[in-house]
């Protein structure tokens, strides 16, 4: 009984440590990246082949998932608005909800599923068939041959997918405000320009959208490379980038809102 | 995949997204519409702003001739002061006046930018000397019950001296 109690307490006390050291592998890893990415630049097709990867082949998704969220958001701020009576408003709506939040979020979600997932069963795989260290063998590093190009291609495609994304939702809320219900095409862009602020939210949502790059990059980077080199090891890690990069995402959500929009 | 072809769609790709964040900022945002530099300051204090914020519209005749640069307060006199950036496409007389309204009844708040009669222009830096300040509803509706019981109460007052 008394043993059973204290393997319990060891076991919180071995799990809470580890987690702790992960975090500090985690870390060193991202700073190695860093150091090491250098070479990556000097090969640049390296990180447009990344690119491709990361940010032309979630087009598809970021694009059909903004135009319906924006319809969306179109369908239901009408029937709130309506009842005061100012449709009009629709626009400011539906595009500040976008730029601020929905766009940068909802579109490093998607990311985090679509590329980051991909990226950590890539790297795995290279690890469990051992390619990494074939690489290590002939002295090429990993890290700035496999890890950097993969990190800068999706930090790079990260802000451009989340505008893409804002762009389409805002076209997707005329679509249905505009078109289909038949709110006034001039007030819904007028008073769209009159609260949208550039630097206040425009560049915060790309801000946002940036820091969400770098993180949902980093672990996933960190859950590949760290995976276990099995067939188990590497589908537990993929589910891990997901899980850990969709509540980072959130987390840091709240916290740079808190910066940004603190008392405007 | 080819390089080529690999370049081409990132190529692709790298536009539409900066098409996205010009999209963005020219059509959602307001870049596109008040230049700073194209403008020139004109200083207005007021007894009271109301809800009036930075960035509210200056409004000539009900065209936006410029936006509220910035809104202070100044300690000595206890007065708002608000700098307002007007287009030097609209210039302004000296004796000018700025009051603020409201668009609507409950709308938000615009400078009223009246033009005076005087011969020389508004420079960048000028102080507006006729000013109006907000009204404010709450005073309104005070004002207006604080009468109606004058009245009610001069009314009551002259049945009982009928009596």
């Amino acid at each position: 009984m008394m043993e059973a109690l204290l393997d319990s307490i060891r076991g919180i006390g071995r799990r809470t440590v580890n987690r702790v050291s992960r975090m500090g592998v985690a870390a060193r890893f991202f700073l190695l990246v860093f150091l090491h990415s250098g070479p990556s630049f000097r090969r640049f097709h390296l990180i447009v082949r990344e690119i491709f990867t990361a940010g032309v082949l979630s087009l598809i998704i970021i694009l059909v998932s903004g135009l319906f969220v924006g319809m969306v958001l179109g369908l239901q701020g009408y029937e709130t608005l309506q009842t005061y009576g100012s449709e009009e408003a629709l626009g400011v709506l539906v595009s500040l909800s976008l730029v601020r939040e929905l766009g940068p979020v909802v579109a490093a979600l998607l990311f985090a599923s679509r590329a980051g997932s991909a990226i950590t069963a890539e790297i795995g795989l290279m690890k469990a068939t051992e390619q990494i260290a074939a690489m290590e063998m002939m002295a090429v590093d990993p890290i700035a041959r496999v890890v950097a190009p993969r990190f800068w291609g999706a930090v790079i495609s990260m802000p451009l997918l989340a505008a893409l994304f804002s762009a389409m939702g805002v076209l997707g809320g005329y679509l249905v405000g505009v078109v289909l219900i038949g709110v006034d095409e001039g007030s819904f862009w007028s008073q769209m320009q009159a609260a949208v602020d550039f630097k206040e939210d425009i560049l915060n949502g790309v801000i946002k959208s940036v820091v969400f790059g770098v993180a949902v990059t980093t672990i996933a980077l960190f859950e590949g490379y760290d995976a276990p080199p099995t067939a188990e090891g590497v589908s537990r890690a993929t589910t891990r980038t997901v899980v850990t990069s969709s509540l980072a995402i959130l987390g840091l959500d709240f916290v740079l809102t808190a910066f940004m929009f603190r008392g405007v | 995949m080819q390089r080529a072809t690999l370049d081409l769609w990132v190529g692709f790709f790298v536009v539409a997204g900066v098409a996205a964040i010009l999209f963005l900022a020219l059509k959602v945002g307001n870049l596109g519409g008040f230049d700073s530099s194209e403008t020139y300051a004109v200083k207005a204090s007021f007894d009271n702003i109301g809800g009036l914020k930075a960035r509210a519209p200056v409004k000539s005749a009900g065209v936006v001739v410029g936006r509220v640069a910035e809104i202070g307060f100044d300690p000595k006199t206890y007065e708002a002061t608000v700098t307002l950036a007007v287009s030097t496409h609209y210039p302004f007389p000296k004796d000018s006046s700025a009051s603020i309204m409201t668009s609507g009844l409950l709308g938000e708040q615009y400078i009223a930018l009246e033009a005076g009669g005087d011969e020389k222009m508004l420079v960048n830096g000028d102080m507006l000397k006729i000013t109006q300040g907000a009204v404010v509803l709450e005073n309104l509706i005070g004002q207006f019950l604080y009468n109606k019981s004058d009245s009610t109460a001069d009314a009551a007052g002259a049945e009982q001296a009928a009596q």
